[in-house]
């Protein structure tokens, strides 16, 4: 946003491109979630993009961007967040986007040091070389302390009204966002990817050594973010809705899996994601009916709709809470 | 001037927004797209994208539970 409208302010035009992965933060959860009901469901890159009057592009890169969260060349950072990667591969597709459209150079937020892994000082020239960007990449906030770009010495853009921001801290940004008339901001410290979060990581590192193989569709990894993950065998597992947007939210996916719920006492919509024979349906029935409102009743009664298969109805004891081990949960 | 209906329900912003943004960039001006949604976050989302790129919410809907989203192909600029 700063870096945006310090551009602006030079009189230069800037249009916006926000890349979607499938693994947003903001959005989904939120349209997911009942209790978040309340919180404003904007999104971010199309509200920063009415603030600033710019034209916002928002590209779907979910298939491509599968080989940058499999193979990362430059690894992981904690989780499964393939910072250095991701930097260079949106790059790389905002570079081809300006060559399309014939724009002149790119401006990202970056800062030296801001991130530990895609904003160091020796990586960020990593994100020139390999986008393919080149020269063409400028970064306002950090310009003066980094090489002079083609933009700069062109004339384009004048250097001596770009910044010199380093570090991790944020009062620089925030005192030229007070000084430029900017009072609210979107993400002022990152967070909105999961593959930063530790839970989400650990979920999808579940289902690559379930299926054996590093792959995933937009399904898999919506459904990674959307209620209560339990692995009870290696060869299946299933996802117990937590609330009633979930429940709704899972409801979409009932064609394509096994599912199951209580009808004796309200309870969750569970999916079954795997090869479940009699005993792990059971097993899955029994859990269904722990997370229902029948987990203290003697028996619950529960609705299997198996794939390619009749319902059937199967009467259980749930489970309790012992009997489930903390090594289930995802 | 044509009228034309989008589907993406079941989809979560911004695949809503995405799917409008690519058909409507392949309409003239004055062509008018129903785009049916079940995201919430559409209706916020939706407008928000018209207003930037100067297209017109000429109105929404609730039916079942479904939102019909109605917008104007506006002039393309810069």
């Amino acid at each position: 946003m700063l870096a945006t409208q310090a551009m602006l302010e030079q009189g230069i035009h800037v249009e916006g491109i926000n890349f979607y992965t499938g693994f947003c933060v903001e959005g989904h959860t939120h349209a997911i979630r009942k209790k978040d009901k309340a919180k404003p469901k904007r999104n971010n890159a199309l509200w920063v993009a009415e603030q600033l009057g710019i034209k916002l592009h928002i590209i779907d890169v979910i298939d491509e961007y599968k080989d940058v969260v499999i193979n990362p060349k430059h690894g992981y950072g904690s989780n499964m967040n393939p910072c250095l990667d991701c930097k260079c591969f949106m790059v790389r597709k905002a570079h081809e986007w300006i060559e399309e459209h014939n724009f002149d150079f790119i401006i990202t937020g970056e800062v030296v040091g801001q991130r530990p892994m895609s904003q160091r000082r020796d990586t960020m020239p990593v994100i020139q070389r390999e986008s393919g960007a080149e020269d063409r990449l400028l970064r306002p906030l950090c310009a003066k302390i980094l090489p002079a770009t083609l933009p700069e010495r062109e004339g384009w853009v004048d250097r001596e009204k770009l910044f010199d921001f380093n570090g991790r801290g944020r009062k620089p940004q925030i005192a030229l966002a007070e000084k430029m008339g900017i009072s609210d901001f979107a993400q002022p410290s990152g967070g909105c990817c999961f593959l930063t979060d530790a839970a989400y990581s650990g979920k999808l590192a579940d289902l690559w050594s379930a299926r054996g193989e590093r792959r995933y569709e937009l399904d898999d990894i919506m459904l990674l973010k959307v209620g209560r993950h339990l692995r009870p065998r290696p060869h299946f597992k299933i996802i117990v809705g937590r609330e009633e947007g979930e429940n709704r939210f899972l409801e979409g996916y009932r064609k394509q899996f096994t599912h199951l719920y209580t009808t004796s006492h309200p309870g969750p919509l569970v999916l079954l994601d795997g090869e479940a024979n009699d005993d792990d349906l059971q097993l899955a029935a029994q859990l269904a009916a722990r997370f229902s409102q029948g987990k203290m009743a003697e028996t619950v009664r529960v609705e299997l709709h198996e794939k390619g298969a009749a319902k059937r109805e199967l009467d259980v004891t749930p489970l309790t809470n012992e009997e489930i081990p903390v090594e289930w949960y995802l | 001037m044509s009228h034309h209906q989008l589907d993406a329900r079941r989809m979560l912003c911004p695949m809503p927004v995405i799917r409008t943004q690519n058909f409507v960039a392949k309409l003239p001006a004055g062509d008018t797209v129903d785009v049916l949604c079940t995201d919430p976050g559409a209706l916020h989302d939706i407008p928000a994208w018209c207003r930037i790129h100067g297209h017109e919410i000429i109105g929404t809907q609730e039916l079942d539970g479904e939102l019909i989203i109605s917008v104007r192909v506006g002039t393309p600029s810069g």
